[in-house]
């Protein structure tokens, strides 16, 4: 099967448990984590993780998973193909 | 290659801040096969093949912009001009047709289909003067229909009869939608030079040129563009050029990803990207604020023309290097209603109607989104339009007019259309007449332009 990888990113507001709790939804997912790279820009907690989501047909349910983690943890999460990246900052 | 941070973070601040989208994916429809000399045959073939078609557009498109995280806000169909299957058809069949095509557009969940058009940029075929009487009511009593004529080209002239014409048709069609601000009219694009494959509304159409079904795509960014220009506040000309270009290059690059995955998963033939820039009433979304970026204090102000011709030529060298199918009309746009920034020129005073004729030379349409004193004589209407087939005819451009005559409005007032379409202050006409020009009817010759074999 063709390698297919999306993008995770987490913004908001630093706090105790971030990682744990949106990496706990990908292992419960069986996702693995390829890329993780995490810092603080001017107060805000930003992670961008790089995922293989080979295994799955969509995102739906993922998505959802991670939003329930966003809203309750008051952060801004997104999931996207990671095609889009390459297509716009890779020639 | 491995993405790095900074350019994830940029790509959601495009999407979150700047208001990057995807405008619309539009489906082209072929309807050839949909004539038939018995007209109910051929109202009930249309919506079937329509429907049959564009079934699953709304919910791909869904899907895609949601793995992908970047909103598609349109999607929209556009069928062959229905001039051209109308054949024996009554003025009432027309109209008929056009609530067929309304009602599958409402059944599909698409936003417009645009289509209902005539080229009589040479003459009127007895389908095409049909349509073009049908037109007042048929825009009038249809929600999501829009409507072009191609009234000139560079290769034929100018059809000063059919331009007479519109000057009457679009002032019916504002009488008849008067509680509504003239709405009908915004549905109603006259053109000069048409492109066979542009997605935007209204000027929409599947081309006889075109194959059986196609998906076109239109990409809009001004807020990207404007965001990226405040970056770099002291860069000279040349740098604004290239700060564009490449804003513009990465902007078409997700279309055409998107574009092409929908219509990949559609199972039909990616067509074009249209490159065109174009606003919405959103803060900071506004074309006309990318030119007072560039320097101007307001738009519409000397040195308004040489701001847009330096901007509408980067967004193309941008995306004609990022896409390897530019079509559609590929420019910037320059609407009144849609571009918060073009409104507040016009209440200011530093825009006025000859300087967006002017500024038409030099972008992708023409005059755009226009809403003019409600008791505009219809020859002064056809003058707006023969002026601009003009422009477009000589500089071998597209050129359009979509302008709402508000009826019992006068200049200075406020009107408001709704959702996309948004608002306009009315703007005054000249008041001296231009009868004689428009009743002496024919055909402007075609110009020393169209000899080029």
């Amino acid at each position: 099967m063709e390698k297919r990888r999306a993008v995770v990113s987490v913004i908001g507001k630093d706090k105790v448990g971030i990682i744990s709790r949106v990496t706990a939804v990908l292992a419960e997912n069986n996702m693995n984590i390829l890329d993780i790279n995490q810092t603080i820009l001017q107060d805000f907690f930003t992670m961008m993780m790089i995922i293989d989501i080979s295994v799955i047909d969509h995102l739906n349910k993922l998505r959802d998973e991670l939003e329930l983690v966003g809203e309750e943890m008051d952060l801004k999460i997104n999931i996207q193909l990671e095609d889009i990246f390459q297509a716009m900052h890779r020639i | 290659m491995s993405i790095a941070m900074d350019e994830i973070i940029q790509t959601i601040r495009m999407v979150q801040m700047e208001n990057l989208d995807i405008r619309t994916v539009t489906m082209g429809i072929s309807l050839q096969d949909c004539a038939d000399s018995d007209f109910y045959k051929m109202n009930k073939r249309v919506y079937e093949k329509i429907i049959t078609y564009a079934g699953n557009l709304k919910s791909v498109a869904e899907i895609t912009e949601k793995e992908f995280g970047v909103p598609i806000i349109n999607k929209r169909i556009s069928i062959t001009p229905i001039a051209e299957i109308l054949g024996n058809a009554t003025v009432e069949q027309a109209i008929e047709l056009a609530k067929t095509l309304d009602k599958a557009a409402k059944q599909l969940g698409v936003d417009f289909i645009g289509g209902f058009s005539a080229l009589v940029h040479k003459g009127a075929s007895i389908g095409d003067e049909t349509l073009l009487k049908s037109l007042p009511r048929a825009l009038s009593e249809t929600e999501r229909v829009c409507a072009s004529v191609s009234v000139a080209t560079t290769r034929t002239g100018i059809n000063m009869d059919a331009v007479q014409q519109m000057g009457f048709i679009i002032k019916e069609a504002a009488e008849l939608t008067k509680d509504h601000n003239g709405i009908a009219c915004a549905k109603l694009v006259v053109f000069c030079n048409p492109v066979e494959d542009n997605p935007f509304m209204a000027g929409a159409f599947h081309g006889s040129g075109e194959g059986e079904v196609v998906l076109n795509v239109g990409v809009s960014g001004p807020g990207v563009v404007l965001n990226a220009l405040r970056r770099h506040p002291s860069a000279d000309l040349g740098e604004v050029s290239d700060i564009i270009k490449k804003t513009a290059f990465k902007i078409t690059r997700a279309g055409e990803l998107i574009g092409r995955v929908v219509a990949k998963r559609l199972g039909i033939p990616f067509g074009i990207m249209d490159l065109s820039l174009a606003p919405t009433n959103a803060v900071n979304d506004s074309v006309a604020e990318i030119l007072e970026e560039i320097g101007l204090e307001r738009v519409g102000t000397h040195g308004t023309i040489a701001a847009l011709a330096l901007m509408n030529d980067a967004v193309k060298k941008g995306g004609a290097m990022a896409s390897s199918y530019v079509g559609g009309l590929s420019g910037a746009f320059i609407p009144v209603s849609e571009d918060n920034g073009m409104i507040r020129g016009i209440i200011e005073g530093s825009l006025t109607l000859s300087k967006l004729e002017a500024m038409t030379c030099v972008c992708s349409v023409g005059l755009d989104m226009i809403a003019i004193t409600g008791n505009v004589t219809p020859a002064t209407l056809s003058a707006i339009i023969a002026d601009e087939a003009a422009i477009g005819m000589i500089n071998k451009k597209t050129t359009a007019v979509r302008v709402i005559p508000v009826p019992g409005k006068n200049e200075g007032e406020m009107v408001e259309f709704g959702g996309l379409l948004g608002r306009a202050p009315v703007m005054g006409v000249n008041p001296f007449s231009s009868q004689k020009l428009i009743d002496r009817g024919g055909r402007i010759p075609a110009p020393l332009q169209a000899l080029i074999n």
